[in-house]
């Protein structure tokens, strides 16, 4: 909505941002305190939660995950890294009628834990898988 | 009485043992390199050079320089305003400067005869920085992108197309610097890496053809699109010879040698490295 | 103006596969420049996927996401020749929007 209207040259961009930014959640440094910034403190370890990575990242700038909820009314996916200076790294709403998938790449620090986090049915979920960074050589 | 306390069957086994645990050792970095390779199967699909690409065909079909003319109608060597497979039949002789010239240095030509730039203008940021992106990047992305999926056949039989690949030989070949390397240092032997980088020997058509077709390319420690131009001048950084200059005749010739032995590789190209 | 984003929005078994590359530094604001001083966080925050007027995706992001952000996920209800309009904000209120068409 509010895309079209700016594209439409309706809404100039610096009016129209009302979009929602969770600071305090992107702030926080350790995964207890992020689950508790995104009220998900409860979670719990699941096998609906499926995060496709390589064990193996061979530069950290460039970690490639996917993420795919198979609980029933999944409306979010988060990715959490363990060892990065803010923990959180992305926070996707899944509207119903959208696949609980998504894939995209995160920058890793070190060697450190991923966490997919799910909301689904009003309820937090998540899966856990360690990906390891390593120093490269030269780059051919 | 036993002057040495290794008897035949203790060295065998002691020889045994050492052979199982290399090969233990040698599973567990084949299972390394198996995930390493499945981390750049996993990047491969969204190649960020893709925006380099988009943004060289914008750069290339723009009006600029004091001629405001766009490089439509540089000639790539198929004619003028021929793109596509241009880039598959480089580096390669030129009969209009007279030269053997690769991919970035005839971009450079055209945008001198073409477009009106002085050589320093056009030659002004080869290689970007974070807060000064590259053009010649962009454009090399483009040209090359346009090649994507044709075999290399880069020529080897004018006159200076083949001094070019003799002197190319000797720059590979040619120990120098305080470490005393040459790029056959590195490449010339197969199976060697350097920490967890494979190394390509160079001269082995097995390897060239896979990886001297991938180039430019993505450079996710870099952050950037990268092209052959900055990795030769890296590798020579790298070797701490001297300062490989921009588009310079060493850097011709040394892919010259190179193209040779890549030639028939299938090109993919802008790549993603690393 | 930033670079446009490389949109591919096509069918796949029935749903629409979007994957987009973003043109974007995505800097963490802990990289110090060649002077040694701190180059500031520049960051896409939102992005926002809409089609036929509804979102079908809405993310937030923080810096931990990679330069030049790659994304890719699905949705139901998309036909060829629909569009579909992608636009991010980042936190110097910086924005871009690009449409592609569903292919078959």
């Amino acid at each position: 909505m509010l895309a079209w209207a700016m594209a439409a040259g309706l809404i100039k961009p610096s009016q129209a941002l009302a979009l929602e930014w969770n600071k305090a959640a992107f702030e926080t440094k350790s995964v207890p305190d992020t689950l508790k910034a995104l009220g998900a403190s409860g979670s719990t370890e699941s096998g609906g939660v499926q995060i496709t990575a390589p064990d193996i990242a061979e530069n950290g700038a460039v970690v490639p995950i996917s993420v795919e909820s198979a609980l029933a009314k999944t409306q979010a996916i988060a990715i959490l890294i363990e060892k990065n200076p803010n923990t959180l790294s992305a926070d996707f709403d899944i509207p119903a009628g959208t696949d609980p998938f998504i894939s995209t790449r995160v920058k890793m620090a070190e060697t450190s834990n991923i966490y997919a986090l799910v909301l689904a049915d009003g309820k937090y979920f998540h899966a856990v898988k360690e990906i390891k960074v390593t120093i490269g050589g030269c780059g051919g | 009485m036993r002057t040495s306390g290794m008897t035949p069957r203790r060295k065998a086994l002691i020889a045994g043992a050492l052979a199982a645990s290399l090969s233990v050792a040698a599973a567990a970095q084949d299972d390394t390199q198996k995930e390493i390779e499945r981390y750049r199967q996993l990047l491969a699909e969204g190649n960020p050079a893709d925006l380099w690409e988009a943004r060289g065909e914008v750069l290339w079909k723009a009006r600029r320089g004091p001629k405001n003319a766009s490089l439509e109608r540089c000639d790539l060597g198929l004619g003028p305003g021929v793109v596509k497979g241009a880039f598959a039949q480089m580096p390669r002789y030129f009969a209009d400067t007279d030269r053997v010239q690769d991919l970035e240095s005839r971009i450079v030509t055209c945008m001198v005869s073409v477009q009106g730039f002085s050589p320093e203008e056009a030659m002004k940021n080869p290689f970007s920085a974070p807060e000064r992106p590259s053009d010649m990047e962009a454009l090399a992305s483009y040209v090359a992108g346009a090649s994507r999926g044709m075999k290399l056949a880069a020529p080897l039989s004018h006159p200076k197309e083949i001094e070019a690949f003799r002197i190319g030989e000797q720059l590979f070949h040619r120990r120098a610097g305080p470490y005393d390397f040459a790029c056959v240092s590195c490449h010339g032997e197969n199976g060697k890496r350097i920490r967890r980088q494979d190394l390509p020997k160079l001269d082995d058509p097995k390897d060239a053809q896979k990886i001297f077709t991938t180039w430019p390319a993505y450079r996710v420690s870099q952050g950037t699109v990268r092209t052959m131009q900055h990795r030769l001048y890296d590798c020579y950084w790298q070797m701490r010879h001297p300062q490989l200059d921009y588009v310079s005749e060493a850097s011709i010739d040394l892919m010259v040698y190179m193209a040779k032995y890549a030639n028939g590789g299938t090109i993919n190209a802008p790549g993603l490295k690393r | 103006m930033a670079d446009p984003m490389r949109i591919r929005a096509a069918m796949d078994r029935g749903k629409v596969d979007i994957k987009v590359l973003m043109a974007h530094e995505m800097e963490t604001g802990q990289r110090k420049d060649a002077q040694g001083k701190i180059v500031p966080a520049h960051f896409i925050r939102n992005v926002t996927v809409t089609h036929a007027g509804r979102t079908v995706l809405a993310a937030q992001w923080g810096t931990s996401v990679s330069r030049n952000p790659f994304l890719h996920f699905r949705f139901s209800g998309g036909k060829p020749g629909e569009k579909v309009s992608i636009t991010w904000l980042d936190n110097k209120g910086e924005t871009r929007t690009d449409e592609a068409t569903i292919s078959g």
